[in-house]
């Protein structure tokens, strides 16, 4: 029986090793978007907080009517986030008070490796070739696993609905404008161009020639470039990140590497595991056999108690 | 008998090439300009070119270097030291009103120096609230534009804006 637990063990091992061992998961972070993927460059030392944006996104994706005039500034004096009725919201900050407010528009980021799309066990997210990150309502089963998951507390939800509430985002204008190739609505709309359209690979570049133009203007770092894996949405500040509502504590590794490796030697551990610890207990108790038979030939006998 | 006829012909063929300058070069700096890119939603910019010109005199302020001033900006002496006048000095010669268009977005591609160029409603923008900031213009929206019926629908204000203030919008998801 020697050579056949042997033969056996070492056909589980090759198994476990070709399912264990694959190229794809361990590549996790280096993404770096899409070759087509569009993206937007977020200028915050342009925006004079007109809620433009605001108004633009409420008609295109027709949401419902807002509580106060989106000319209305006394929305400032809280700071607010993405909801099921406001996609985008614009939040004021007085980082130095001599110089004025800065105003940050907040909405999803598109990111390359998007945490909401990880953790959706119903695989209700898609990042699309032209950079979005969209999903199926129709799909998502209401969990808020993706709300816990993005980094930016982005995905609102509807809990407003009694009997199917769904999690509900900024979707780059994909279904209307993106997938045709044209601008989402904000960024049309926008009297300051504080948000320029186009190529992720392109804004990167204007990011970091206005920063090497005007260096007074701004801090040298465009947030989004490296953030969780790099996202499409693109900010430059005039003061610190951190002043202006920007998590800069998030590490340049997307969110799925915190699972990544440990899932992906699951199907190796199945497989080993069981002949591993098989062979430990053969091993052990067929030293019990021999010395119990003595020079017995016949293992056919009952072993003593 | 003809040469007083003549003379007169001669005289009046002469006035009207002598105005003919003046008209084009009146023409050439208007003294009145209507801004009406943002139709849908707001009204018509009047916009007062001849009181800019006495506030402002040099045309490069607004115009850049387009009317043969030469420019002083460190990025732009580079390539354009010596560059005079150019054919068309109004802004939308240069700056597009639709600049996020696909095609547009391929043509800024090739032209690598100017790649970051606004499009013509950010340039009046930031070109004009700039200066009115420091100097003292108008820098509201309504002030330059007044907003249409469209217009205020679009920003649920004026005779759309939300009747019952739902619960101070505390209410649930919001």
């Amino acid at each position: 029986m020697k050579r056949r637990d042997f033969l056996k063990s070492c056909i589980l091992c090759g198994a476990a090793g070709a399912l264990g061992v694959s190229g794809k998961a361990w590549g996790a972070g280096s993404f770096e978007g899409y070759p087509e993927g569009m993206g937007v460059l977020v200028d915050l030392t342009r925006c004079v907080g007109c809620r433009t944006c605001e108004a633009a996104c409420n008609k295109e994706q027709k949401l419902p009517e807002p509580d106060v005039p989106f000319t209305d500034q006394s929305v400032f004096e809280e700071k607010r986030r993405p909801t099921e009725r406001a996609y985008t919201v614009v939040n004021r900050f007085e980082p130095k008070r001599e110089e004025g407010p800065v105003y940050r528009k907040v909405q999803c980021n598109h990111c390359n490796e998007p945490a909401c799309l990880t953790s959706c066990f119903v695989n209700a997210y898609t990042k699309t070739k032209e950079g979005a990150v969209v999903y199926n309502p129709k799909v998502c089963v209401g969990c808020r696993n993706c709300m816990v998951a993005c980094p930016f507390n982005v995905p609102g939800y509807s809990y407003s609905s009694a009997f199917n509430p769904v999690v509900k985002k900024c979707i780059f204008c994909y279904d209307t404008r993106l997938k045709f190739g044209r601008p989402p609505a904000c960024v049309e709309a926008c009297p300051q161009e504080v948000l320029t359209f186009g190529h992720r690979k392109d804004l990167l570049k204007i990011a970091h020639e206005r920063i090497r133009e005007t260096p007074d203007r701004y801090v040298d770092h465009v947030y989004g470039e490296k953030e969780v894996g790099g996202t499409s949405w693109l900010y430059l500040s005039g003061v610190q990140f951190d002043r202006v509502g920007f998590d800069t504590t998030l590490g340049n590794e997307p969110i799925i590497s915190n699972v990544k490796e440990f899932l992906g030697t699951v199907p190796m551990v199945l497989s080993i595991w069981p002949a591993l610890f098989t062979g430990f207990h053969l091993l052990s108790n067929r030293k019990q056999d021999h010395s119990d038979h003595g020079d017995s030939h016949s293992d056919q006998e009952d072993p003593k108690p | 008998m003809y040469a007083a006829r003549n003379r007169l012909l001669w005289g009046f063929i002469m006035l009207a090439l002598g105005m003919a300058p003046a008209n084009s070069w009146a023409k050439a700096m208007p003294d009145s300009i209507s801004l009406d890119a943002l139709a849908q939603l707001y009204e018509k910019v009047k916009f007062n070119h001849a009181k800019h010109i006495r506030l402002v005199r040099d045309c490069a302020e607004c115009h850049h270097h387009t009317t043969g001033t030469l420019t002083a900006d460190a990025n732009c002496v580079r390539c354009h030291k010596n560059s005079g006048a150019t054919a068309v000095v109004a802004c939308r010669g240069c700056h597009s009103a639709q600049t996020f268009s696909a095609e547009a977005l391929r043509e800024k591609g090739k032209n690598i120096y100017h790649m970051d160029k606004l499009s013509l409603k950010g340039a009046y923008h930031q070109n004009c609230m700039g200066c009115h900031a420091k100097a003292g213009g108008p820098t509201g929206c309504q002030e330059c534009h007044a907003l249409k019926k469209a217009g205020e629908a679009f920003y649920n204000t004026g005779r759309f804006a939300p009747k019952h203030a739902a619960m101070n919008g505390k209410h649930g998801g919001e």
